[in-house]
């Protein structure tokens, strides 16, 4: 792979929205071997690099690519759903500039070799950077420990159950401690296994269907006891995905005890409910499900106040043969990489959340969590900017999508925001035509 | 208001639906339509010569996942009686890998040109994915614990013709009614016809809302059987009765069991139903099953003629008809 450095860029004319500093003002971008020079009202006055390639943003908002912090992959192991490769086509189209990707593949990354297969892998194949999580327990299993310290040497940026929960809570307090001595995050997937045991969330509307329920409390219940481990350990705990209300109610009330903890959200959760489902739809089958309304406005809620940290697409592909199957025998997940921003800029469309609450927790809020130095526009830092027209509208159209794999829930749904351009590290990876 | 006559009649009113999923979502005139159009074919298979030639030269095709005999024998003698050439498919489950013969076996059978597809299968909502997926109607003859149209039907019709009518009768539906289809079906059909409707049953075998399901809900058999005139016992499953929802057959039978002395707390000239196959001495007693205010044969009658008069209606919306 010939190393050349990318030609300097300067996106002109832009509005700059910079949550790490507080920043919304009309300026500029530049960018000069990869980094960034200046981003804001100062670099608007200041001269052009030699060479530099300048893109009018006409008004268009410029911001810190983003980082989704959970996404699935198919590589290694499921190609034939998404690649490496694939995914950040898709990511580049969505604005998102790094990806983290889910250890539960096939191996799942739980060996430093794997860790580094991916290393390996995303610098051959893939357009946006790719920060490999590494699996917490053996297999995914949920009894024996991985290797924190020769993982987190490799390059794996945190350590997750995947999507599925440490059920034994001494197994999950020696895991966390010792985490906590490597300085390492723990991404847990917050679900009692016995308690949930259903495929939609537990209600009228799945005693009507038919379908067994997961309560909310399987969720709940398992995040307090998570929320105490946290603070007999004293790590470093993120709450992957949580749907409900009292969730969001128990991690203020952790986060006002003092603990290092976390919460992220799925786009899904933010934008559809369980009413989505209709007819038995399998693309709204997600683990955690689909809640009702009042759960979905406390989630937006709680991003608009901060108790929730970090949106991520929850990305995880799926094909027809796991798919087109009865409701409770199809797959969890849905795809949402190319969706993720213009999706969350719903919330900004209905006044819920103001833009830079939005654009943090894309950007710096996992790139504080995960301790990256991307995720900001301040000199210096690696140049992932993106740049989208909050009020462009489009249709997502499903042969259009750059997953290998279609499972959109947003198949057909008009958006209003589009990203025009995605720079990664210096380099264009996405432009809209 | 319009006046009512003494031949007022839904037999002639429109069914517009391609296929028949569920209740939910017919109007009370098309169940009513669909119950007079059963009457008829009530007459027809007592006569000598059991036959209509409405589906001549039409394919019905039964599609089971799920062993049935008698409901697949229902079908299988409605479609006949209409004149139609059926075939019976049994899936059997062991042999296939879940869920893939269903959207392999359905793209199968549309390419031989069916006309109506009756569908039971294990999941609830595997009959909508199929609906979307194959160019004939589709009748639900049991999706998991989602539906059975076709049940609630015949039982509407076995009500009526006892009773009258179903507007203002006290139904009770008492069992497991968290898994059951035949529960959920009913409760849908007996609402929009104005029934009252009771649920009774451990909590345990309730599904979550069911208040708001448009049931009053009772745990004792004896408070909810109060004043009722139909009592639909429903069966329990064999791997639910140790432990896991219930305790033990005997406690299950002793406070939800229908004998003698429970069924003194309904109305007099109550009316047992019960969709089969029936546990004697589980969830009810057998000389219940078999006594006098048992209706559990003429229901199976009924199926008979229910399923036809569906067949029937669905025919009319055919192409080419």
């Amino acid at each position: 792979m010939a190393i050349d450095t990318p030609k300097p860029l300067v996106l002109s004319n832009a509005r700059v929205i910079d949550p790490a500093r507080d920043m919304d003002a009309p300026g500029s971008v530049i960018i000069a071997d990869g980094t960034i020079l200046a981003a804001g009202p100062e670099a608007a006055n200041q001269g052009t690099p030699y060479g530099a390639e300048i893109f009018d943003c006409k008004g268009a908002i410029a911001c810190p690519g983003l980082i989704d912090m959970c996404v699935s992959v198919g590589e290694p192991g499921a190609e034939h759903r998404e690649t490496l490769a694939s995914a950040s086509q898709a990511a580049a189209a969505g604005g998102i500039t790094t990806i983290c990707t889910m250890p539960d593949t096939d191996p799942v990354i739980d060996d430093p070799a794997l860790v580094d297969f991916i290393h390996r892998r995303a610098r051959d194949t893939a357009s946006v950077n790719v920060l490999p999580l590494a699996a917490l327990t053996k297999g995914l299993e949920g009894n024996e420990m991985t290797e924190i310290g020769l993982l987190k040497e490799a390059g794996a940026v945190a350590f997750t159950s995947g999507h599925k929960s440490v059920k034994n809570a001494q197994v999950m307090r020696r895991m966390m401690t010792y985490a906590r001595d490597f300085d390492a995050l723990v991404i847990h997937h917050v679900e009692d296994p016995d308690l949930a045991g259903g495929v939609m969330n537990a209600g009228l509307n799945a005693s009507w269907k038919g379908l067994s329920g997961v309560p909310r409390e399987a969720e709940i219940i398992m995040l307090e006891r998570d929320l105490r481990l946290v603070g007999m350990s004293k790590g470093k705990y993120h709450a992957n995905l949580i749907s409900t209300s009292d969730s969001a109610d128990v991690i203020r009330v952790g986060k006002a005890r003092g603990l290092d903890i976390t919460a992220g959200v799925s786009i899904n959760h933010l934008t559809h409910n369980e009413n989505d489902i209709g007819a038995y739809r399998t693309f709204f089958k997600m683990s955690p499900p689909l809640r009702d309304e009042d759960d979905r406005q406390a989630m937006i809620a709680a991003v608009a106040d901060g108790t929730i940290d970090i949106i991520c697409s929850n990305h995880d592909p799926q094909d027809v043969e796991t798919k087109r199957h009865p409701w409770a025998e199809a797959e969890d997940g849905a795809i949402g990489l190319e969706t993720l921003l213009a999706a969350a800029l719903r919330l900004y469309h209905s006044d819920q959340v103001d833009l830079k609450t939005l654009l943090a927790a894309v950007t710096s809020g996992p790139a504080d969590r995960l301790g990256l130095e991307t995720g900001r526009l301040s000199k210096g830092a690696p140049a992932d900017v993106t740049v989208f027209d909050p009020e462009r509208p489009w249709v997502l159209e499903k042969s259009s999508i750059r997953s290998r794999s279609k499972n959109s829930p947003f198949e057909d749904a008009r958006f209003t925001g589009r990203v025009l351009r995605t720079v990664v590290a210096g380099r264009p990876v996405y432009d809209y035509s | 208001m319009f006046s009512m006559t003494a031949k007022d009649t839904h037999r002639d009113s429109p069914f517009p639906h391609r296929h028949l999923l569920g209740i939910e979502g017919l109007h009370p005139h098309e169940i009513l339509g669909l119950l007079d159009r059963a009457e008829e074919a009530v007459e027809i298979s007592r006569q000598v010569h059991k036959r209509k030639h409405v589906l001549e030269g039409r394919t019905q095709i039964n599609l089971f996942f799920e062993n049935s005999t008698r409901t697949q024998s229902s079908f299988e003698l409605a479609g006949k009686r209409l004149g139609a050439d059926v075939m019976n498919m049994a899936v059997s489950q062991s042999s296939v890998k879940k869920g893939e013969t269903l959207i392999d076996t359905a793209a199968t059978l549309n390419a031989m040109h069916p006309d109506l597809l009756v569908v039971r299968h294990h999941a609830a909502g595997a009959v909508h994915l199929l609906a979307r997926k194959v160019g004939c109607s589709v009748v639900n003859a049991g999706d998991g614990p989602h539906e059975h149209p076709t049940q609630a039907l015949l039982d509407a019709l076995t009500i009526r013709r006892h009773k009258g009518k179903i507007a203002r009768l006290t139904v009770a539906i008492c069992g497991d009614i968290a898994h059951s289809r035949v529960a959920r079906s009913n409760i849908i059909l007996l609402n929009a016809l104005g029934a009252r409707v009771r649920v009774i049953a451990p909590t345990t075998l309730l599904p979550s809302g069911i208040a708001k399901m448009g049931v009053e809900v009772f745990n004792d058999m004896h408070e909810g059987l109060k004043g009722a005139d139909i009592v639909m016992m429903l069966r329990l499953q064999r791997e639910r009765m140790n432990g896991a929802f219930v305790p033990s057959v005997r406690e299950y039978y002793r406070y939800y069991g229908l004998d003698a002395e429970k069924l003194n707390y309904a109305q007099d000239d109550a009316l047992v139903m019960h969709p089969g196959p029936m546990n004697r001495g589980v969830e009810i007693d057998a000389s219940i099953a078999d006594g006098a205010q048992s209706l559990i044969r003429e229901q199976v009658e009924m199926g008979v003629a229910v399923r036809m008069a569906v067949l029937e209606a669905l025919a009319d919306n055919l192409p080419n008809n």
